[in-house]
Parts: C-alpha cells; structure tokens; sequence
C-alpha cells in the first residue's frame, strides 16, 4: 500500500513533450484514472511511473520513497499491459508465480498465492494450460492474477480491457471494480474511454496533450469540466457549447443566443457585457412541445430513438444541439418545440480560453492557466 | 479458364526450376551410394539398385579426408562462436533499440557483403601472415565468421524483433533486471530462432571454399581439400565428396525456411 506523487515531471519524445510538467498525487488505495484522447501521454505517465520510461524532469514518489531513478523491479509496483503480456512459453500457473519466484518467496508461499490470485480471477482449472491454449479474455485474467499475485504496493493498468470484444469488456469491468475494491491496492488505470473512467473511478484524471486538464470525481468532471475540452470528451453526447453575450441591465441577468434569450441566475451578474461559451449537457435541458416563460424555440433535425431515451439534435438560431428526452416524446422532425434549461445546470466558459469560469472576474481577455483554475466545487485539479 | 492456364504454367515453371536442382542432387545422392562399376557405368542407372558404401569409404579412407573433415567442424564450430557471440547481441540491440545510425549500421553490415571473399582473401592472407595465424584454423574460422556476421545479425534482429517488448517490459515490472528478462524471458521464446541462425552459420562455414583455400596450405578444411584433389581423383572420390558437402546445407535450408523468410521482412509473431 502506497500513495504516489508527480511532481512536474516531464518526458519528451524528440521536441514533442509526451508528458509536460505533471503534477499529481494519488492517495494510499485510491482508484485513479487517467483519461483522454490517445496520443494525450496517458500511458506515456503511467510508464514513468512504472520505470519504463526515464523522466526528463520532475520526480516521481512511491510510498514516500523517491522513485525517480529506481529500476521497475525495485518500485513495488505491478503492471497490467495492453497486450496482457502473457509470457507464451510458460504455463499459467508459473505465469501468475513469475513475480513471485523473482522474490524467492518459498514453495509454500508461492503456491498459496498464486492459488488464492487464480481464486479471485476464476482462472483456477486452466493453471496447467499454456496462454495459447486461452482465450483472449482467459489471458486478461491471466495478467491481472500475475500482477495482483506479487501483492505490490501499487497496480498499473494500462487499457487492460480495450483488446476485449464489448460484451466481454463490459462484463469485466464491473468484475475488475470489485476486484480492485477488494484488494484496496493503490491503482493507476489507463484508458481512453471514457465509459470505463467514469464507472471504475474514485477519480479521473483528464489528460490532454501530456497536461493534466482536471481531476476530480466522475461526477464533478461530467457535470462540471474544467474546460471546453473535457466536457466536449467526456459524455454520449458531449456537452454543447453554444455562444452567448451576458446581458444584465438592472433586470435578471440573461443569456443572448443566437436562437433566443436564457434566463439565468443572480451569480451571472458579474458576466454582465461578457461573451462567454455556455456548456450545457444534453439531459439538463427540457423539451416542451408548447411555449413558456424563458423557454428558447429550436426547430427539431433529427430524432434518435436509444431505447432509454430519445437523442434530439435541434437547432436554434445558429447552433446544434443534442438533447436527450424521455423515450415517448416523438417531436416530427422541423416542427417546433422549447427548450427549457435550469440555469444552475449550465457551465460558463471562457470564451478566450475555454476554460470554465465560476466567478466572473475569471473571464479575462488574457491568457488564462487552464491548469491554475479550480472547479467551483473546491475540488483541487492538479496542485502546483 | 484463364487463371487456370496461368497456374499450370505456374506449376509447370515451378516443376522445372525444382527439376533443376533436384536431379542434380539425386544422381549425385546416387553415385555416392552406389559401387564402383555403377560410378563408371553408362548409360547412368535412374533408380538405385546395388545400393553400397564403396564409394563413401574409398572417399573417407582417401589420404586426408578425416583430418580435414576434422578441421572443417572445428573451423564452423569457432565460426559459429564467434559469429553468435558478436551477432546475437548486435542483432538485439537493432531490434530493440533505436540508437543514431541504427540504419546506417544495417545498411553497414550488409554493405561487407559487396566486397566479394575473392578480393579481401589476398590483404586477409597476407595479414594472416604478418600476425602468423595463416594456414591455421583460427584465420579461417575469422575469416568464415566475418562472412557468416552479417547473417547472423540480421536473422537474429528478426527473431528478436518478433519478441513483443511488452513481454520484456512485463518480466521488468515483475522483479527481472533487463538482463535477466532477456535470459528467462526472451531467449527460451527466440530459441528456435537462434538455433536456425546458428545452423546457418555453421553452414556457410561448412561451405565455404575460397578463403579456405587461400588462407591454408596444410591446414585445409573439407571443401579446400576436395577442390585441390578434385581434378586428380576418380569419379567416386567426386561424388562422394560432393554428397558430403551437400548433404547438411539441404537439411539447413529445411529446418530454416521460416526464419530466412522472417529476415526479408515477414516478421511473424
């Protein structure tokens, strides 16, 4: 068991900075997962931890201990591979006992281990097979017994299910969760979908090219992203963005549309002759087929039935976008209907920066940190 | 019926390269195992009847054939040391590591193929002779291995690039040095790789005649010794000789196949 900690560590491929100036702790037993697009250095950071990459700056703490410079055998940590790794010429017993013999643990010890690994992972009656004789999904839990049998003190995954068919990785995802929970090993977990970060997390840690943009709960990075690029990544749909002039003369403050006029709340004040972006999730707004008091009028483009709901994509005025409504409301493709949207459900952003803004004095025409901004739950993103 | 006609010449083309080399062969396999009024016999027997040794024992009990033969596995076996020893690493660094003039290295090792043995043999011998390691079967194993370097290296970087690093990377993060992953974990699985690679080596050591030839006087191995008696000996003594020097290249080639293939880019996992 073991907290980890970046400090603005740095790992440049050539000029390109795969990872650039991290700085992120992650507590003992925590569930952390690094998200984002590929190519975002996720699994570049996940390797600097792990010891495969040498960091070109910055330091990286293992329980305390400084890691920067220990070899992968020497850091307690265990890792699951994209590829699983599975080592073809051994069985899957001395497969899950590899870490262990490494140890020179005894026999005993070893047998005991690798039984109760196996155990957890249901991999029981297939010890005595070679990998290839498995399926892809046998292997998976192959390599998830191997690195859990070790007892590390940290566990590295990295896009463990994506090489799973859907059905498989959904199944397996609610398995690994409980298997992680039960462990309460300290788990660093690489993926680009964002399904998988929001559903296995404590927290998630959205990474764009190699920044950390936001951590937080998956709660608070769905309902309120950090900027315009994580709430444009994170969701089916992704948020909409829709851009608006704050009005507030003496009246309540409004939002200008291109498509109409929102109401919005007393906190919007300050915004007032502002241009900011407003990031508004495709369930926090409300579609009526008859006209209200602060409703905006969009015309229906396409209806997509999913079962659960219904996923509109309207217009209004000059901007598209995806609600999502009960699975009865059928609305005829270009007839009318109103959008009704609480103001406490919209995000304002930074039309300059994108990054998101929960009290007007942040809106600057200036180049704004999107690191240095806090979401207005408290909750830190990546301290500095 | 077009693509059809097309195969057959295929096949028919295919038929007739094979002939080429496998009649050749056969009469050789033939005459070596045959008596020797069937070496001298005309019209040639076609299918084998009197089946003997005579040939193959007129050949072994020949002046020198035993202590050259002797010389030859020795020679390969130094060859084989010396190739392995400096190709195998070589060949894992290329696969592995992107290191500057990574390409410029391959491109070198293929590059000693363009001076052809006929020329580098006379500086070679005459270097020989200055450290006085001429007429030795050490100056022929360096010279042998000098040739056999390249497809040591090559072959070796193609079994070791069909390796998945992952799994190298895996056995790190499980408690190995780099040098012991590669020992537990890269060598048992590049193992048949490596064994074909060394059967190369051997054969190409095995083979070769003309740096041989030129490098020794007393000291000959196999093929230099054949080759200087080769106009004075009887026709058994030939075929014989020629059986013996082919006979392991065909069974190489067989057990090799895959990895040669591997080496002009069909990396298979």
């Amino acid at each position: 068991m073991a907290e980890v900690r970046f400090q603005s560590v740095r790992k440049t491929f050539g000029k390109v900075a795969a990872v650039d100036d991290v700085d992120l702790e992650i507590a003992d037993g925590e569930f952390v997962v690094l998200l984002g697009p590929s190519g975002c250095g996720k699994t570049t950071l996940l390797r600097c931890l792990a010891g495969l990459e040498k960091v070109d700056g910055g330091k990286v703490e293992i329980g305390g201990r400084n890691a920067t410079d220990l070899p992968p055998r020497r850091r307690r940590i265990a890792m699951v591979f994209q590829s699983y790794a599975v080592f073809p010429h051994m069985k899957v017993y001395d497969n899950v006992a590899f870490g262990l013999k490494m140890q020179r643990e005894s026999k005993a010890t070893i047998k005991e281990r690798v039984g109760s690994a196996a155990s957890l992972l249901h991999i029981e009656d297939y010890l005595d097979r070679y990998p290839s004789q498995l399926s892809g999904g046998q292997r998976q839990r192959v390599a998830v017994a191997r690195a859990i049998a070790t007892k590390a003190d940290v566990l590295l995954m990295d896009e463990p299910l994506s090489n799973l068919d859907a059905l498989l990785r959904m199944e397996m995802r609610a398995e690994l969760k409980a298997l992680l929970q039960k462990l309460d090993a300290t788990t660093i977990y690489v993926t680009h979908d964002q399904v998988e970060a929001l559903s296995m997390g404590d927290r998630i840690a959205v990474m764009n090219s190699g920044r950390i943009v936001q951590v937080d709960n998956p709660l608070a990075v769905y309902d309120q992203p950090a900027d315009i690029f994580v709430g444009g990544f994170i969701g089916t749909p992704p948020m909409n963005f829709v851009a608006a002039q704050v009005i507030a003369n003496g009246a309540a403050p409004t939002a200008q549309l291109s498509g109409g006029t929102l109401p919005l709340g007393e906190d919007a004040r300050p915004l007032a002759g502002k241009d900011v972006v407003l990031g508004i999730r495709a369930e926090s707004i409300n579609v009526q087929t008859t006209p209200g008091d602060g409703m905006i009028r969009a015309s229906v483009v396409v209806v997509e039935p999913l079962g659960s709901h219904n996923l509109l994509t309207v217009r209004t005025g000059d901007d598209m976008l995806k609600v999502s409504t009960p699975p009865n409301l059928f609305p005829a493709p270009e007839s009318d209907v109103w959008l009704q949207i609480a103001p406490e459900r919209i995000r304002w952003m930074d039309a300059v920066t994108g990054a998101a803004v929960s009290d007007a004095s942040e809106v600057t025409p200036s180049r704004v940190d999107v690191l240095t901004r806090a979401p207005d739950t408290g909750a830190a993103p990546a301290p500095s | 019926m077009r693509t059809a006609a097309i195969g057959t010449v295929k096949y028919a083309f295919a038929i007739l390269l094979a002939l080429w080399v496998i009649v050749p062969i056969y009469f050789i396999t033939l005459a070596a195992f045959s008596t020797e009024e069937a070496v001298y016999a005309y019209p040639k027997q076609l299918v084998p009847r009197d089946m003997s040794t005579d040939t193959m024992r007129f050949f072994l009990d020949s002046e020198g054939v035993v202590p050259s033969l002797q010389r030859s596995i020795l020679v390969a076996l130094l060859t084989l040391v010396i190739a392995l020893g400096l190709g195998v690493p070589a060949g894992y660094a290329l696969a592995r590591f992107a290191f500057r003039g990574a390409d410029t290295f391959r491109l070198g090792i293929v590059a000693t193929r363009a001076f052809p043995i006929v020329i580098l043999s006379i500086p070679l011998a005459v270097i020989f002779l200055r450290w006085g390691i001429d007429d030795t079967v050490y100056g022929v194993a360096i010279a042998h291995a000098a040739l056999a370097l390249p497809f040591a290296v090559l072959v070796t970087s193609s079994v070791f690039a069909g390796i998945s690093v992952e799994l190298e990377e895996a056995a790190m993060t499980l408690g190995c040095n780099r040098f012991s992953a590669i020992v537990r974990i890269v060598l048992p699985l590049a193992l048949p790789g490596l064994a074909a690679a060394a059967i190369f080596v051997f054969i190409i050591s095995w083979n070769e005649v003309f740096a041989a030839a030129i490098l020794t006087l007393e000291e000959r191995t196999l093929p230099a010794q054949i080759l200087t008696l080769l106009n004075a000996s009887p026709l058994p003594f030939k075929f014989a000789g020629g059986f013996f020097l082919l006979a392991p290249s065909l069974l190489v080639i067989l057990v090799i196949r895959k990895y040669l293939f591997n080496m002009w880019g069909r990396v298979v996992k």
